[in-house]
């Protein structure tokens, strides 16, 4: 008997007595103003969020914060034009540690706490949004909902291979509970909230 | 933190394999050989200083520099070095996923999917009470667990991992140690809904006193003190019973663990199991004789309060635990019952 059969030969003889699965469809959050609500939350957990009609406000954006020698990477095909584009999923996830900005798109985005949801479809690497010194998204306006139920619902069944909700820059409060932004992951989180569904649309 | 708990860091160095923990905390608390003491923060009873020297013996900081920037800076740079060159990542497991087979770990500080994107190789490690049935249900959870943690609405990464990535290899690790036991005792299954959030501890008059070290297990704190019986009665015998019941810990748990009712019940497993002290034994002996029989009540207080006034020394000594830290009250002039006696029954 493999330690697979023990374990679980060992549940089914301990089984408590079957309850029905509840029905969480009634949790739902408020639709109005998310937002808003998006913007303070992600604000309060140590993110930035700026107000973008287009991609070259955040082409100009990224020419104000970085330097010429500072590697910053796209998966974007929008940027290209002055981003390096990461399209070879071939190369080691290592050759992207001297990446200074990251700039991604995401699916969706959680008013009641600030995370993006982005799976590895919109990463090419899964480590770059991790890996990077900061982090920015590009996030539809529109995309944005109230509450992890309704993320959720939005992502249904869906076949991934990874995915991950992020909500500000990483973070730790392990020395006295004084709280430092930037532990392992990116030192600052910046989402462009896009006023329109996509520049070239 | 479910890897510490069944010392499988120590096993793989007893093996030849160099285990470095990326977690801040933990990280800490490993470069000082010390278990850790919180749950969501391991080194919780360690002050900016002492960190600030482990770090200069170690890692070669400045000797004197305390301050938590500039140390989770320099921990920053020490375990990024770590996460490019090893070829392993052991992570735990949040929550996973029937419907899916996914799981889900969440971190604030990232290590986790640093070190999961960047070793070849990614070894996740769960409880078989991880398992939740459908993915939505992770709604419910996710938003549950930093609310009831840190207070955060949600950690900074909740990453769900359901395929490795292209050429690496990707093993789940799915642990019973004791759980199935845990299951098929009714009045303790409940234990097995633990989300490990920390709520309880960061609540309990006892564990902010004493600290996470004064409970040898793992897990520390109120819902340590339920789980550790059942790993191993004996040695884990006193927990239950360093406890005020108070209850503040079922009041703050957010998947409504009934934790000081089960710290009642292990009480009196315990106790017909025969694992508590002879001492205790023979005392609750003479104590269930002197309460069941008021001529000896009555006497046995009248020589109490005579010992205490006429011959001190018999009771202040080392032999008296209560007078280790404490002095002895002084004595009353009568009993309840004779001043009750005197003073209203005649009235």
């Amino acid at each position: 008997m493999s330690s697979r059969d023990k374990i679980l030969a060992a549940v089914a003889a301990n089984q408590p007595q079957l309850t029905a699965l509840p029905d969480i469809s009634f949790l739902k959050g408020d639709v109005n103003g998310v937002q808003e609500k998006f913007i303070a939350t992600l604000t309060a957990i140590g993110g930035k969020v700026i107000e973008v009609d287009n991609f070259n406000e955040i082409t100009a954006y990224i020419k104000a914060t970085t330097t010429l020698s500072q590697r910053v990477i796209t998966t974007l095909i929008e940027l290209t034009n002055m981003v390096e584009l990461i399209n070879d999923n071939s190369v080691l996830p290592h050759t992207f540690q001297d990446v200074e900005l990251s700039i991604i798109n995401a699916h969706l985005g959680v008013s009641e706490n600030g995370a993006v949801w982005v799976k590895d479809d919109l990463l090419n690497h899964r480590v770059l949004p991790f890996i990077c010194q900061h982090l920015a998204i590009i996030l539809n306006k529109q995309n944005i909902v109230p509450t992890m139920h309704e993320a959720y619902e939005n992502i249904g069944l869906e076949n991934y291979g990874y995915g991950t909700f992020i909500a500000g820059p990483s973070k730790t409060a392990d020395i006295e509970q004084s709280l430092v932004l930037g532990a392992h992951g990116s030192r600052s989180m910046t989402v462009f909230l896009m006023n329109t569904p996509s520049a070239h649309d | 933190m479910s890897l510490r708990h069944r010392n499988v860091n120590e096993f793989l160095e007893q093996n030849g394999i160099d285990v470095i923990d990326s977690d801040l905390g933990e990280r800490i608390v490993q470069l000082a050989k010390e278990p850790p003491s919180h749950i969501v923060l391991p080194c919780i009873h360690k002050k900016k200083e002492e960190i600030g020297e482990l770090f200069h013996q170690h890692l070669g900081t400045p000797a004197g520099n305390a301050d938590p920037q500039f140390l989770t800076e320099t921990a920053r740079h020490h375990l990024r070095e770590t996460f490019l060159t090893r070829k392993a990542a052991l992570t735990g497991v949040n929550f996973a996923v029937a419907e899916t087979g996914e799981f889900v770990v969440c971190t604030n500080e990232g290590n986790a999917d640093m070190g999961g994107h960047l070793a070849d190789i990614h070894i996740a490690s769960m409880g078989i009470e991880k398992i939740i049935p459908e993915r939505k249900h992770l709604g419910v959870f996710l938003r549950l667990l930093t609310r009831s943690a840190t207070g955060q609405p949600i950690t900074t990464y909740s990453s769900h991992f359901a395929k490795p990535r292209n050429g690496q290899e990707m093993h789940i690790i799915i642990v019973d140690n004791g759980r199935t036991i845990q299951l098929g005792r009714e009045d303790f299954r409940n234990s097995l809904k633990c989300i490990r959030c920390g709520a309880c501890m960061n609540t309990c008059p006892v564990y902010r006193r004493s600290g996470g070290h004064s409970y040898h297990n793992a897990i520390s704190g109120p819902i340590g003190s339920i789980l550790a019986p059942n790993l191993d009665m004996e040695k884990y015998a006193d927990l239950p019973f360093a406890s005020t019941l108070c209850g503040s810990c079922s009041n703050v748990c957010p998947v409504k663990i009934d934790i000081h009712q089960q710290l009642y019940k292990w009480r009196q497993v315990i106790v017909q199991k025969g694992y508590t002290t002879a001492a205790k034994r023979a005392s609750m002996q003479v104590m269930n004789i002197t309460l069941s029989n008021p001529a000896i009540y009555h006497t046995g207080g009248k020589v109490g309060r005579w010992v205490l006034k006429h011959a001190p020394f018999a009771v202040n000594n080392k032999f008296n635990p209560w007078y280790k830290q404490r002095d002895m009250p002084e004595p009353p002039k009568d009993s309840f019952g004779e001043w009750y006696e005197k003073n209203r029954k005649s009235k």
